[in-house]
């Protein structure tokens, strides 16, 4: 009998799988790290898509990796240790009093279109993002500027009593408030950079939120890189400057994002060779550190983890009761044994070390104590205690920290506490309402300084949500930390407002954050500092002779 | 023909206007607002904001404005990427998960077909029980499943395939379609099978064989047609279904599709986008049953007497 | 009176010969015995399970499969074997709720439409179609998200998608037996709409109505597991097995007992339930082969 018709189909459709697999296999060892390596093509796992590439618009990380790379402002900060370096302004003298700086800009400084980049850019600029219509949500960076803060309140209407002012082409100058000594970090925060006028006005008002200036095609900037492409949600990519002043010191020719949007698939990525930049999940993160892999880069992040308390709550209402809870999250276990990603205990909420500051605490992992206060309290071993709710925003992570906090607390004082979780956004409606007992909590700076831990604080401080008001904080951290005549003057002061805070524990620290990613060695000069920002400008890339990385 | 078709075009109006509503109500009461953030949002701003997108308005006020946008073709603009519109946002991801479910849909079509059809030439042997149990596996392991296991196979040890993207590396396309697909492949494969078996049994199927036509020209030229009934009444289901699988496998393969944005649209409380990307999706739907109805009963007479019977 | 007894004998033969059948499929048969012994297990889970639910270990964590944890431990240092027992509960329970709040609504609108006909018929069909065509899973997404993730409603929300293709197939089959002889003689002979409801339609219905419930739950445990992927299903400290699953793909190199005992059990379950179904369709009506 002749051979079935349909056998033999079924052989040609084998046959052309196969095929197809064998030319699959063939097209790929050429990965984007390796290309990326021969031409100077750096390939970084960006987490999400970008909201806005608008300095004056955007918040978030990845849109500020985006957007550091595209512009520039006066001055930007060194990749490791974070002083600032000359940026747009070559140079500047700072006042006797500090509340005046003057800013040299370099006359070189271009756009990347080729347009004259001078001090009347900053003026126009720092103008355009002190217009409420524009919704910048960073404009209280501002705020150290004279009159900034009036202004964008609407108190003067007058731009011109706003501290800035460009005395020539090329000189700024710039009047504080106050003397305030983390002002040259402010400036390299993308809400304080320079956006350039004929561009955004050609696609809008000046302050039209959301207009198509930033797009392919027509951005323009003042950075180390500028826009080639913008494929929604697929990849940015930023071309070298030819315009930019340093160009002849910018190491990398391109740099595409990846809008990965999960951190899995991300790590995938980095091990597939196609990222040379990604995050890590945090169940990874010992394998990688057992098997001492290169990749692996953990550092101290200026970011603190804590719990809220909501005042308003009755039987939390009684400090003791809440140095108890505090007293009792052994956080050296939480962090070796939970968390696993090099985080450090806090037990004060500025973490140590910003800008030399390290506060003093009295704070320490003491169940017997802790057992005593809550006795003096009123709830002797735990009786009484009301069942309290942790709220918590849906994350693996901070459900792994709650329940070891629950665990905790039943372990040594004998309460039950129980965990909700909400989603972002709900959660985030949920706190800023107060309609929570106890809530987790994380708080990154977004420079250098205790100022941006404490002031979070005051009475009516936006970010404060927990009902804690004390005049006498204010009062330090508002008058007489800005008028300090020394750094170790300021910090003193920064000290006792923190004791204070601690003493009433409105908010318990629990760790200090560290950033986890995977950098692949091929990328040099990648510059490790607490703020985990990237310095585009400096990196470049080396072949590896040695090549693949196990996992 | 034509008539059922306008018919049901007309039919497809009243649907769109419950889906528009139905979806307009949930997602305004949603708690949480799309300008929320960690930090807090200064109340000034907050109104700014609320103003320019006209959520200060009472709802039905802005019930109505939307609905007269949404006959004129506009969307909207997105509130989450301000100066992106709902139409482009869409204009740049569907092509892409339209890509998707196609070469998923052939990956079960073909896969699925060929396996029931060989099955169904042999019941109850060997030639019926490997490829069905296969299926079963298929229907069994889901995506979320699969596609890590197949990432981590061809695209991590044995650096066969890359593992993310779409259109960027050669070859990107064949995982992210074979883990979509095989669900559907397995499920086709049961239904062809079923088909088949049923068509074979017919009488004149037999009188065929006695005339002496080969097996293969038998099965092509007249038990296919019937035999694959059962699976063209499906496609507009599947499809479907493939729209909303892609949520997953975008997610796993990084893939720029319309699926990822759509579930990020829901957390971001993205109003506009997440009613364009509905209505957008109700209509392929209706669109896409409409042509499988169309088809089935260009193969089917009998549904075609019908057809002319009801309407 | 002749004709009811007649139909009886006809009604019982059915039955018995569909038990007939379904004992010569192997399969079928593995299917069923699967599936009772996973009723059993979830009923008697609080007693017989070796661990508290929520007892755990955090110092511990993740560990392999040991004596004293015969399927690993996760990594909060729970017990592997007492969390999917646990969770089979769960995924049992929404699979059989979910396709019980399908059955019941399919049924009563099927039977419904298919018993009056006209134009109550043509009105509850068109709006079936038209439910046909939404975009479920997009529906569903925006309910959780704007609900949250209530377990209750995570079960309507299942069952309001599965009902429709149940009360296609009730429709089908009831007007199908209306134009049936044996209805119009049981007319004749004066019984009333109920009773022939009761007596006729009904048994004549189960066949189809219990092969698609048995093919509809583990669709449904399916779909709860995609919603537990994105983040919208079952929410800790409940598990489901599509939460174990899911969580196991995320450490599936570090710890894959994580992943293939849960993989396992629901793909195993799955394979059952869907062998059982196809064994009863081929029981109960050996012609049928749409779906």
């Amino acid at each position: 009998m002749p051979r079935p018709h349909y056998q033999s189909k079924l052989l040609s459709l084998t046959a052309s799988a196969l095929l197809l697999f064998t030319l699959a296999s063939c097209s790929d060892h050429q990965n984007n790290v390796r290309l990326g390596n021969l031409s100077g093509t750096l390939h970084w796992g960006n987490s999400t898509e970008p909201q806005s590439l608008d300095p004056h618009i955007a918040t978030g990380v990845p849109e500020h990796h985006i957007i550091s790379a595209l512009m520039e402002g006066l001055i930007h900060k060194d990749g490791e240790t974070l002083e600032p370096r000359p940026g747009v302004a070559k140079s500047w003298d700072i006042s006797e009093d500090g509340r005046v700086y003057t800013f040299y800009l370099r006359e070189n400084a271009r756009w990347s279109n080729g347009d004259p980049h001078n001090a009347h850019d900053y003026v126009w600029s720092w103008w355009r993002a002190l217009q409420p219509a524009l919704g910048n949500l960073y404009a209280y960076m501002y705020f150290p500027i004279e009159n900034a803060k009036a202004y964008y309140e609407g108190e003067i209407s007058d731009f011109d009593q706003v501290g800035v002012k460009a005395i020539d082409d090329f000189t700024l100058q710039v009047r504080l408030a106050n003397p305030t000594p983390y002002f040259l970090q402010l400036l390299d925060h993308y809400s304080l950079f320079p956006v350039h006028r004929a561009t955004v006005e050609k696609f809008g008002t000046a302050d039209q939120r959301g207009t198509r200036w930033t797009y392919e095609g027509n951005m323009v900037g003042n950075g180390a890189f500028q826009l080639k492409e913008w494929k929604i949600n697929r990849r940015i990519t930023v071309e070298r400057n030819p315009y930019y002043w340093g160009a002849d010191n910018v190491g990398l020719n391109q740099v595409v994002f990846y809008p990965t949007e999960n951190v899995a698939t991300e790590e995938r990525m980095f091990r597939a060779g196609q990222l040379h930049y990604s995050g890590v999940p945090s169940d990874k993160i010992a394998t990688y550190r057992e098997a001492n892999n290169p990749a692996l880069r953990i550092q101290p992040y200026l970011g603190i983890y804590f719990y809220r308390f909501n005042l308003a709550t009755p039987q939390l209402q009684d400090k003791r009761v809440r140095r108890a809870l505090a007293m009792t999250i052994n956080r050296n276990q939480l962090v070796t044994q939970i968390l696993k990603g090099g985080q450090i205990p806090a037990y004060a909420i500025t973490p140590p070390g910003t800008m030399g500051y390290y506060p003093e605490s009295d704070l320490k992992f003491d169940p017997q104590a802790a057992r005593q206060l809550m006795a003096e309290a009123g709830y002797p071993n735990g009786e009484g205690f009301p069942t309290t709710e942790i709220l918590y925003n849906t994350s693996e992570g901070h459900r792994k920290i709650a329940v070891a906090i629950q665990q905790m607390w039943k372990k040594y004082l004998n309460i039950d506490v129980t965990l909700l979780n909400q989603e972002w956004k709900v959660f985030l409606d949920t706190v800023s309402n107060r309609h929570y007992k106890m809530a987790r909590a994380g708080w990154i700076g977004d420079y250098v300084d205790p100022n941006n831990f404490l002031d979070m604080f005051l009475c009516n401080g936006g970010n404060n949500r927990t009902g804690w008001c004390n005049p006498e904080y204010d009062r330090l951290i508002l008058d007489a930390a800005p008028t300090a005549k020394s750094h170790a003057e300021r910090l003193t002061i920064f000290a006792q407002a923190e004791k204070m805070l601690l003493a009433d524990m409105p908010v318990i620290p629990i760790y200090v954050y560290t950033s986890n990613n995977l950098v692949h060695p091929s990328v040099k000069n990648f510059g490790r500092n607490i703020l985990n920002q990237a310095n585009y400008r400096e990196m470049y890339l080396e072949p590896d002779a040695q090549g693949e990385l196990q996992q | 023909m034509i008539r059922f078709a306008i018919n049901r075009l007309l039919q497809a109006i009243p649907v769109l206007l419950v889906v528009i509503s139905m979806t307009f109500l949930l997602v305004h009461s949603a708690p949480g607002g799309p300008f929320s953030a960690d930090k807090a949002v200064p109340p000034e701003v907050a109104r700014a904001l609320e103003a320019q997108y006209q959520l200060d308005q009472p709802l039905w006020q802005q019930y109505i404005s939307y609905l007269g946008d949404v006959i004129t073709g506009d969307f909207g603009p997105s509130f989450k990427y301000p100066g992106r519109t709902v139409n482009e946002l869409i204009a740049a991801g569907f092509p892409v998960t339209a890509e998707l479910a196609l070469y998923a849909m052939l990956v079960a079509l073909v896969i699925g077909i060929g396996a029931g059809v060989v099955a169904a030439m042999r019941p109850n042997t060997m030639q019926d029980y490997i490829p069905m149990s296969a299926a079963m596996l298929g229907i069994c392991m889901p995506s979320f499943l699969l596609g890590p296991i197949l990432v981590l196979i061809f695209g991590i040890h044995l650096e066969w395939l890359p593992i993310s993207g779409w259109g960027d590396i050669p070859g990107d396309k064949i995982l992210p379609a074979i883990t979509l697909g095989t669900g559907y492949a397995a499920y086709i494969a049961r239904l062809s099978r079923g088909g088949m078996l049923e068509v074979l049994s017919q009488d004149y199927i037999r009188t065929a064989r006695a005339k002496g036509l080969s097996e293969s020209l038998i099965i092509t030229k007249h038990a296919l047609r019937g035999g694959l009934i059962p699976v063209v009444a499906f496609l507009g289901p599947a499809f479907a279904g493939l729209l909303g699988g892609s949520f997953v496998v975008e997610t796993i393969f990084q893939i720029p599709g319309l699926g990822r944005f759509y579930v990020a649209s829901a957390f971001n409380r993205d109003y506009t986008m997440i009613l364009g990307m509905t209505i957008f999706f109700a209509t392929l739907i209706i669109l896409f049953n409409l042509l499988s109805d169309l088809l089935a009963l260009q193969l089917n007479p009998k549904l075609r007497q019908q057809a002319r019977g009801d309407h | 009176m002749k004709a009811s007894s007649q139909s009886t004998e006809q009604h019982s033969s059915l039955w018995l010969d569909a038990w007939l059948k379904l004992r010569k499929n192997r399969l079928a048969l593995f299917g069923f015995a699967v599936l009772i012994i996973l009723c059993v297990v979830s009923l008697l889970t609080p007693w017989i399970a070796p661990y508290g639910y929520e007892q755990q270990d955090l110092m511990l964590g993740a560990t392999p499969p040991s004596l004293e944890h015969w399927l690993g431990t996760d990594i909060f240092g729970r017990d592997m074997l007492t969390r999917i027992m646990y969770g089979g509960r769960v995924s049992l329970m929404v699979g059989f709720i979910a396709t019980a709040v399908a059955l019941v609504i399919g049924i009563l609108w099927g039977a419904i439409a298919g018993f009056v006909g006209g134009r109550v018929d043509a009105l509850m069909m068109r709006i079936v179609d038209i439910l046909y065509a939404l975009p479920f899973m997009i529906f569903i997404v925006l309910l959780m998200v704007v609900f949250g993730r209530n377990i209750l409603l995570l079960f309507v929300a299942i069952g309001a998608v599965e009902w429709l293709t149940m009360a296609r197939i009730v429709r089908g089959q009831v007007m199908a037996l209306r134009k049936q002889e044996f209805i119009e003689a049981a007319y004749s002979m004066g019984l009333s709409q109920w009773a022939i409801i009761r007596r006729h339609i009904i048994p004549n219905t189960l066949g189809p109505v219990i092969v698609y419930t048995t093919l509809t739950i583990p669709s449904v445990m399916l779909l709860e597991a995609f919603l537990s992927f994105l983040g919208l299903g079952i929410q800790p400290p409940q598990s489901s097995w599509g939460l174990l699953i899911n969580y196991g793909v995320e450490t599936m190199e570090e710890y894959p007992w994580l992943l293939i005992f849960p993989g396992v059990t629901l793909s195993l379950t799955l394979f059952a339930l869907n062998f059982l179904g196809d064994g009863l369709r081929d029981a109960l009506d050996p012609r049928a082969a749409k779906d």
